[in-house]
């Protein structure tokens, strides 16, 4: 590696040469402030937050974007700095509401943490409101434009991760704001409520549409039994949320805390996970073996259904017609569980702890009514989980671990890896594989379609026929899959696609930062999950298969037909004369 | 005191908004636009950074960009509709929606400023009976503001369509609203 030899701030230091002086501050332990850096994202060097004086220059320079040199000369904290960057950070301030408190991402705030960090304490600046109207058009998300710093951060995960490009700045100088096309409320345009702009948010000007106080008044209102399903990908990121560090597994805590927040019954997403792997890998099955429409496309990820709808409709009829886990759970607690216990589905109220957004807008479909009422009657994002454990002074790092109930509370690992990219497919495998073949997996672990590579192939032989298979995650690396396929480029039997980059672990319910490296860290604990679970095929959960005995009949059947597979429709994209 | 007020001459702007009326327009464009519309794409697409020319010739040709426009133009070039909106609501020559016959543009940059634009804008508005940004009644003038037209020399100035006037005074207005 070629190195080059600095000096900042009287420290003489050889750092690679390409870095940035930011990357190279970090290096002598130096941590320069940033506002509309982001690490896994483009340099923008668009709020000057990390402006240092470099010898030799004429103005101050924004450390994100400028490169080191040999023999350069950088100094971090002068007076001159100092002023600049208060006043930088001063002059957002004055175009930004002054009401932390009533936040979303109050104690979250980049923003708030810089003012903080530079010590600022007043805002010499008139106070300048914008005064723009809040878009809370739709079920998922609220923007809420007077708190954008005009970082530029949603626009590159709108544009370049997810592929939709909804988000985009608009008019200039004073006027800019960030919008989506023609300032429209986002219910009338082909956004797919992913959240990816919230995570990439440094500030409160994206979030989710609050459930917490329905679900707190669900929990007291003494004629609704209040039952809770938890998502795969939640076990290993609400311990972030709640101050447990990166990566850490909370099942049990999660379980004990939901619990004594008052909810009846803590049941488990994983279990209708491996309901939909029955259902999805017989769907399989009988598409490859009765002249299906092929290549077969998961329906799990309903960021990944409406942009299907809006922007691939042409696939529709690859889509599995199973439901969403989240869905399967809402159809199944409302009739086989609501029947068990002898209770109206109208009195079983059904709350999900989701690492999404998107999950809102899935739970309000229209057609998700199975059951006789509405099947999910709130999603909560593992932030808003978060709160309301805050809220409720739960302490989790004293919580005992507790076991989900029964019986939809059961599952197995190959559930519990929904929740990162390649999950699902795996999952599948483990079970279609055994189903055509009759023979135990001599590997359970498909190592091949796991990890943050864009898309992953595999070729796994069954009975003789090569199944040939492939996973994307963000919808950026979606649609180039989709492009191959539709060109004849590739062939494929079954495609797994999540709308979020790693996967529901890095899904915009996810607490904030969702960073590669967190999502990383997340992916590992999963597969820890899986590993140390004693059943790790869906097809083995004997809450699955009593269902099945039970209730259900079997996979594909009358009773599934009707509670567990649904349609897809068609929607616009843009306004064309 | 006395200079008169000076038509300025120069080469025609980046456009020639002119060719619509407000009155009795709906915001919204009809199959024979988007056929206009279509033409100037395909005769601007192969363009090295054709969005800017396109724009500039929906605008000129047709008064304003609109909205199918716009997609359009996003649709051709491979572009999401938010950009080609971002770019038309960034420049001041553009209009997302139908103006007046004639707009009036007075420029509010520093130089324009110091020796008296409030004054002409605030005559403007009398005279017209809108405020910034308003279409008259009878549709025949819109009034808007500007940065610098570049012509400081003869500050403060205004831009009826293509046209420059500079060295104004209140008392210039009416005389020049009368050519139109």
């Amino acid at each position: 590696m070629d190195l080059v030899n600095v000096t900042i701030d009287g420290q003489k230091l050889s750092v690679p040469k390409g870095f940035t002086i930011l990357e190279a501050a970090r290096l002598a332990g130096i941590d320069i402030p940033t506002l509309c850096h982001h690490p896994d994202q483009e340099v923008k060097a668009v709020c000057r937050v990390c402006v240092v004086e470099v010898e030799g220059s004429r103005t101050l320079q924004a450390a994100c974007a400028y490169p080191v040199a040999e023999g350069m000369v950088v100094r971090t904290n002068t007076p001159l700095v100092r002023q600049t960057r208060r006043m930088v950070v001063e002059l957002m301030l004055a175009r930004h509401p002054a009401d932390c408190p009533s936040c979303t991402r109050n104690l979250h705030c980049e923003l708030q943490t810089l003012a903080e960090r530079l010590g600022i304490r007043e805002v010499r600046f008139g106070r300048e409101e914008k005064g723009l109207p809040l878009d809370d058009s739709n079920p998922a998300i609220v923007r809420d434009p007077n708190r954008c710093i005009l970082c530029r951060r949603c626009v590159e995960a709108c544009h370049k991760v997810q592929g939709v490009g909804i988000l985009y700045p608009v008019h200039r100088g004073a006027d800019a704001i960030v919008a989506p096309a023609f300032e429209k409320p986002l219910a009338e345009l082909p956004c797919v409520y992913c959240g990816q702009c919230i995570n990439a948010c440094p500030v409160g000007a994206i979030y989710e549409v609050d459930h917490t106080e329905r679900v707190w008044k669900a929990i007291h209102d003494p004629s609704k039994h209040v039952l809770v399903q938890t998502a795969p990908a939640t076990r290993v990121s609400l311990g972030e949320e709640m101050g447990l560090g990166v990566g850490a597994i909370v099942t049990g805590k999660m379980v004990a805390a939901l619990r004594r927040l008052g909810f009846d019954r803590v049941f488990d997403t994983n279990f209708t996970a491996d309901l939909t792997i029955m259902e999805e890998g017989h769907e399989l099955i009988h598409r490859l073996t009765h002249g299906g429409v092929l290549p077969m496309l998961t329906s799990c990820s309903p960021g990944w259904i409406k942009f299907l709808e809006h922007y691939y409709p042409e696939f529709i009829p690859n889509v599995s017609t199973c439901k969403s886990p989240q869905q399967m759970f809402g159809a199944v607690a409302k009739t086989y569980y609501a029947e068990k216990m002898g209770w109206k589905p109208e009195d079983v109220y059904v709350v999900s702890i989701m690492p999404c957004t998107a999950k809102k807008f899935e739970a309000q479909r229209p057609e998700m009514d199975d059951s006789g009422v509405q099947d999910v009657d709130a999603v909560l994002t593992v932030r808003e989980l978060g709160r309301m454990i805050r809220e409720a002074g739960l302490d989790v790092t004293a919580l005992p671990e507790e076991d989900y109930d029964d019986p939809l509370g059961r599952s197995t690992g190959a559930a519990a890896i929904f929740g990162a990219t390649g999950g699902v497919m795996e999952a599948a495998l483990r079970t279609a594989y055994e189903v055509v073949t009759g023979k135990p997996l001599p590997k359970l672990d498909f190592e091949e379609v796991r990890g943050l590579q864009g898309i992953k192939e595999a070729t796994v032989a069954m009975d003789g026929t090569q199944v040939k298979v492939a996973v994307a995650h963000s919808l950026g690396h979606a649609r180039r899959l989709l492009e191959a396929v539709k060109s004849g480029q590739a062939q494929y039997h079954f495609i797994e696609i999540m709308c979020c980059p790693g996967g529901c672990i890095g899904g915009g319910g996810q607490p904030v930062p969702t960073t590669n490296e967190a999502r990383q860290r997340r992916i590992d604990a999963i597969y820890q999950v899986d590993r140390n679970l004693p059943l790790r095929k869906s097809h083995e959960n004997p809450a699955i298969q009593e269902l099945y005995r039970e209730f259900l009949g079997q996979p594909l059947g009358e009773k599934s037909h009707h509670l567990l597979h649904t349609h897809y429709t068609a929607r616009p994209r843009y306004r064309k004369a | 005191m006395g200079k008169a007020s000076l038509e300025v001459t120069r080469g025609a702007a980046a456009c020639g908004c002119a060719a619509r009326t407000a009155a009795g327009n709906a915001r919204e464009a009809s199959p024979q636009d988007m056929a206009r519309v279509r033409e100037i794409i395909s005769r601007l697409r192969d363009r090295t950074a054709p969005l800017l020319p396109i724009l500039q010739a929906i605008q000129k040709e047709m008064g304003w960009i609109s909205e199918e426009a716009m997609v359009e133009v996003a649709e051709a070039l491979g572009m999401h509709p938010s950009q080609v909106y971002g770019v038309t609501t960034f420049y001041t020559l553009f209009a997302t929606g139908p103006k007046g016959k004639h707009v009036i543009r007075v420029c509010a940059s520093a130089p324009c400023h110091v020796p008296g634009a409030g004054a002409v804008l605030e005559a403007l508005k009398k005279a017209l009976g809108v405020e910034v940004g308003e279409t008259t009644p009878d549709g025949k003038f819109t009034l808007e503001l500007t940065s610098c037209i570049g012509v400081c020399g003869v500050a403060p100035a205004i831009m009826i369509d293509d046209q420059v006037y500079g060295n104004l005074k209140p008392a210039d207005i009416g005389a020049i609203l009368a050519r139109y």
